[in-house]
């Protein structure tokens, strides 16, 4: 009740919620490619990659996505150029550029602002929301959404069959790295929410969920927007209920959404999957 | 009409050779099996054929045309072990994939689309799987349903790679069926193909590889024991340690 009533009265949580239930939306759509793609790890990689894009920005007074669509996808193509042109393998090659890229992206913020800012970039803190915030986070999920819905038929194919889609001519490596600029875009719009060490958890707990629970894409989509949403309005209601970081409590809801997908799913989950050998087991005994 | 014409083709991976001087032409309305030992560059020439890797030296036209010009009307059914199977997809929305190459940007499959891959089910005898996902399939129901996706895409010319591994006896006597039906309308159809026991029963052409092209032509013309003795001279060699003559 004191939430709602919060919700009524404060401005600041209205904008909190809108943009929260907006973050949960565009990280779960987004998120369903990252995990089929198998590009967890790179996810993760790139929303740290985006620090150093993010001081930049400040440095020269402009909006933040300049600078972070530039780091990110600067260490998108590092990555894959060390994981190609030597023995060093992909994950290892990850591991190495986005730390160094995160390293640098901390140095320069130490050495031109105060050490709250940095903490705010890096944990988010959805309480303080500007409204001019929340209309970037607002645009980057127009542009996100309707990335997915007109280029359905070629991400899905892609994800799905990458040779397939080569030998038809779509171009993949486009598409890679299409999704490495949108992904540097989310992360963006997901700073202030979830901030940039925890925005890969918004990225693929929830399409982790909705993976658990259906075998039609589209589905899981929606499932997945669906478990965003709910994680950012129940978490964001714990950390105004009882003070604590909004990231990290979005997160934890998250992660109990997936927690029971992963116990309970009809078809995936780890309880009916064995009662279902312990019944074979006893058929076959009892014959 | 000439289907496939391949002139001095080299390919190589991080340097190394895989495949060299390969040099064919090949007539629509035949179905070809591409066999040889393991290792010996059959994938890679499809994926070659396919423009898929890039060559080192050669020339490739599939039907007069490059192959950039005319990619549409070549449909590609990959190994098995290429496609994550715990994908979440449909076998009907796996099968309606195929028309994705003659629908225009931003288009949707429609009606005609579904129509289209109810009936490629249909021919593959996989129509009461259609809303299963694609994983809950065995091997041999798995390869027919990127059969139809392949029929779906009403090409010319098809490529399979290794369509019979891991498949049961029914579904591969379904899949050669339809292949040579394919064949008999005019289409081309390429088969990698490792089992050298029913090569001779299933193709008319046969492509017999081994890094460089050793044999090519009609059953009669590859299946003499020199060319494969020299395709397969490495497997060969145990036998003779153990007193075989090959």
């Amino acid at each position: 009740m004191e939430f709602i009533e919060a919700l009524m009265n404060y401005e600041y949580m209205q904008k909190a919620l809108i943009t929260s239930v907006m973050v949960g939306i565009i990280c779960g759509a987004i998120g369903c490619f990252i995990i089929l793609r198998g590009m967890a790890l790179m996810g993760d990689a790139i929303s740290h990659a985006v620090l150093p894009g993010v001081a930049l920005s400040y440095m020269l007074g402009i909006n933040f996505f300049f600078g972070a669509v530039l780091t990110g996808v600067l260490t998108a193509v590092g990555i894959g150029y060390v994981s190609q042109n030597s023995r060093i393998k992909h994950d290892v090659s990850i591991g190495i550029m986005f730390t160094f890229s995160f390293a640098l992206g901390i140095i320069m913020i130490t050495m031109m602002k105060s050490s709250t800012d940095l903490y705010h970039i890096l944990f988010g803190n959805v309480l303080v929301v500007r409204t001019s915030e929340m209309w970037t986070t607002f645009t980057v999920g127009i542009v996100v959404l309707s990335a997915i819905y007109f280029f359905y038929k070629e991400l899905l194919v892609s994800s799905f069959d990458p040779i397939m889609s080569a030998a038809y001519g779509l171009p993949n490596r486009i598409i890679h790295y299409a999704l490495m600029i949108l992904l540097t875009m989310v992360t963006v719009a997901s700073l202030q929410t979830v901030g940039i060490v925890l925005v890969v958890a918004m990225l693929i707990t929830p399409a982790a969920t909705a993976y658990l629970l259906t075998d039609r894409l589209w589905i899981m989509i929606y499932l997945s927007m669906g478990f965003g949403v709910v994680s950012s309005i129940v978490g964001l209601y714990f950390s105004y209920m009882y003070n604590l970081a909004s990231g990290a409590s979005i997160v934890l809801v998250a992660t109990v959404l997936f927690a029971l997908a992963f116990t309970f799913s009809p078809k995936q989950g780890i309880l009916w999957r064995s009662m279902r050998s312990r019944m074979n087991r006893n058929s076959i005994t009892n014959n | 009409m000439i289907a496939i014409s391949v002139k001095n083709l080299n390919v190589s991976y991080h340097g190394e050779e895989a495949v060299k001087n390969i040099s064919f032409s090949l007539e629509s309305g035949n179905l070809v099996g591409v066999i040889g030992p393991n290792g010996a560059g059959k994938s890679t020439l499809l994926k070659a054929l396919l423009n898929l890797i890039p060559k080192d030296k050669g020339e490739i036209q599939i039907f007069d045309r490059s192959v950039r010009d005319i990619r549409k009307k070549i449909a590609y059914v990959p190994q098995r072990s290429e496609i994550d199977w715990d994908f979440p997809i449909t076998v009907l929305d796996a099968v309606l994939i195929g028309t994705y190459p003659n629908l225009k940007l931003f288009q949707r499959p429609g009606k005609q689309e579904k129509a289209l891959a109810y009936e490629c089910l249909e021919k593959v005898g996989m129509t009461p799987f259609s809303n299963r996902q694609i994983g809950e399939l065995s091997g041999g129901q798995q390869q027919r349903v990127f059969l139809a996706r392949a029929l779906a895409q009403k090409p010319e010319m098809y490529f399979l790679d290794e369509p019979f591994v891991g498949v049961d006896l029914g579904s591969e006597e379904t899949i050669i069926h339809i292949l040579k039906e394919l064949r008999d309308s005019g289409k081309t159809v390429v088969v990698v193909h490792h089992d050298l026991m029913k090569a001779s029963t299933y193709f008319n052409r046969l492509i017999l590889l081994n890094r460089e092209l050793i044999g090519y032509g009609s059953i009669e013309e590859v299946f003499r024991p020199d060319l494969l003795a020299k395709a397969y001279k490495g497997q060969f060699a145990f036998m003779e340690q153990i007193g075989v003559s090959v």
